[in-house]
């Protein structure tokens, strides 16, 4: 059985989310292909064809895929399903926007953002938010699965697979028009080892800003929030974790003035160690969490800086 | 333009689902079920479309039909998107939960009787967590979509969408007819007022059943199991900042 990775890159390097994939993808198979689409690609290419395992990159390449348009995905992958048992990618925005699609032209059931494998055709997901895990299994001859990258290792660097160009489709229904992308120095959220995470008691953007990013630069932590906060228009959109968010799972989750609602939690719940501070003893947030701190943020924020030193 | 708004009953995103004790699936017995959440965004966009609200301009919707595939009790579903402003309903009766790829040719079939120039719906639903229907929906009626709406206007014949994505936003144009799909910050949903909850009672809602349209539904996947997540071993309430940063330290998280 051979397996098609397709990739989730910068443009420059392929990102940690597709070494992720990349290990649930050989323990279904070791003939393991990783496609890069996109314009200009060359190099991410090149970086995919360093992760040790993989046997084969495909690059493609069109102006549709520099934008990763799901019609162009389409278009361009059909012709390769063929070759493939079973075609996995990470569950990021462009994975859940393409892979079903791509499902319902196989004529496959998609199964959406895996967290374990437990053989080549049963898998482990998550429902109703993260409170149920669900194991399905598939007998169908093709399957296309999005991976949640948190729930699996990376894989290695250290291989040399030749890179291969193959014909990139475009969209032709479909433009792109612009996009407007958040600039950070911070880790990327869904990579980060520590995130520290903002709720509605920090009161106002500026107050959210001022309180949350010394303490992120102090440990080199991604800036995350509650839907409340990004609602309230204190933080932006993409720091949102939970269920319609980013799920994330560092090895520290610092929850600061966050109740724990349900729809949070299934965000973040898989994370190492869990940190809650909040000055309500009983939010529920502090059921999940390793270390709990019952105070005010603007007194417990200031010391905690002051003992990290 | 006529707007197709497939909605689905779930759980209400309130209730913390319970997994039950044979592992055959969430029990769903006896617990409170609402329209889905972002089912609800795409009922209001489609309502907007329609008034001229925001920065639509009146009368880009001139119809709005509401179709749910599921138990007879979704009707209740169907009758909230009317009282919300919905012009009319379809319900598909299926006893079983069906799959996104099974929903999704149904849809189809419903599209091409009913010939929408737009089909808005939610991104996923918060049950199955799927977040398929919508781009399956597209690919299987060669539709360009437009995934996790965060804005949209509807210009020209063509859909300009603002898509919530991993990093920031994208925004694409996609020819009608198309398939979008909403996101959370799309709009505020509104609360349907007593007269509209009145008057949506007199309002149609046709009753199908699955075998009417002749599509294959049946299940690809097959659940073993349907487990509790492991559960999180009790925390420790520290008393202040030095103490949480000496214990993340010798616990190695720091």
């Amino acid at each position: 059985m051979a397996v098609l990775v397709i990739a989730d890159h910068d443009g420059s390097t392929v990102r940690d989310t597709t070494h992720k994939t990349v290990t649930a993808a050989l323990s279904l198979s070791s003939d393991v292909d990783v496609l890069v689409l996109g314009q200009g690609a060359q190099a991410a290419a090149d970086s995919a064809a360093k992760i040790a395992g993989v046997r084969k990159v495909l690059l493609a390449e069109s102006a549709g895929l520099g934008k990763m348009l799901a019609e162009a995905v389409e278009a361009t992958v059909l012709p390769l399903a063929g070759g493939y048992d079973a075609i996995l990618t990470p569950a990021t925005t462009d994975g859940k926007n393409f892979a079903p699609r791509l499902a319902a032209k196989l004529d496959v059931a998609p199964i959406s953002d895996i967290i374990e494998v437990v053989s080549a055709d049963t898998f482990v997901r998550p429902i109703y938010a993260g409170n149920a895990l669900e194991t399905i299994q598939s007998s169908a001859a093709k399957k296309v699965i999005t991976v949640r990258p948190t729930a699996f290792a990376a894989a290695a660097e250290g291989g040399s697979a030749p890179v291969e160009s193959v014909a990139g489709a475009d969209a032709p229904k479909t433009a792109f028009v612009s996009e407007e992308m958040v600039k950070s120095d911070r880790p990327e959220l869904g990579a980060a080892k520590i995130i520290v995470s903002g709720g509605r008691a920090l009161g106002s953007a500026d107050e959210f800003h001022a309180v949350m990013e010394p303490l992120a630069d102090k440990l080199g932590a991604a800036i995350g929030a509650s839907r409340a906060a990004v609602d309230a228009g204190y933080a932006p959109n993409d720091y949102q974790v939970g269920q319609t968010g980013k799920v994330v799972a560092p090895a520290l989750y610092i929850a600061i003035g966050i109740s724990g609602a349900i729809q949070h939690l299934a965000g973040m719940k898989d994370s190492k160690t869990i940190v809650a501070i909040n000055k309500d003893a009983d939010a529920p947030i502090f059921q999940v969490a390793d270390y709990g701190l019952v105070g005010d943020y603007k007194t417990v924020v200031p010391e905690l800086m002051a003992a990290l030193g | 333009m006529k707007v197709l708004v497939p909605v689905k009953r779930v759980i209400d995103y309130n209730v913390k689902a319970r997994v039950k004790a044979d592992q055959s699936g969430v029990d769903l017995a006896n617990v409170k079920m609402s329209m889905n959440p972002f089912d609800e965004i795409a009922v209001e966009e489609a309502v907007r479309l329609k008034e001229g609200k925001e920065h639509h301009a009146a009368g880009t919707a001139t119809e709005i039909v509401v179709v749910s595939i599921g138990v007879t009790q979704a009707q209740e579903t169907i009758r909230t998107a009317l009282a919300m402003g919905a012009d009319r309903g379809l319900l598909i009766q299926s006893d079983t939960d069906l799959e996104p790829l099974a929903v999704a040719k149904l849809l189809k079939a419903v599209v091409e009787e009913e010939k929408p120039d737009l089909v808005l719906m939610g991104k996923q639903s918060i049950d199955g967590d799927n977040n398929a229907v919508g781009q399956m929906l597209a690919a299987l009626l060669d539709w360009p979509q437009a995934t996790f709406a965060g804005k949209l206007a509807i210009d020209g014949g063509k859909a300009t969408v603002t898509r919530e994505v991993d990093g920031g936003l994208q925004t694409i144009a996609a020819e009608l007819p198309a398939v979008v799909t909403v996101d959370l910050r799309l709009n505020t949903p509104r609360y349907a007022s007593l007269p509209n909850i009145m008057k949506a009672k007199k309002k149609e809602i046709a009753m199908k059943a699955v075998t009417d349209y002749g599509v294959d539904v049946a299940d690809r996947l097959k659940v073993i199991k349907v487990t509790e997540p492991p559960k999180r071993s009790a925390g420790v309430k520290v008393a202040d900042a030095a103490e949480l940063v000496s214990k993340l330290k010798s616990a190695g998280a720091l």
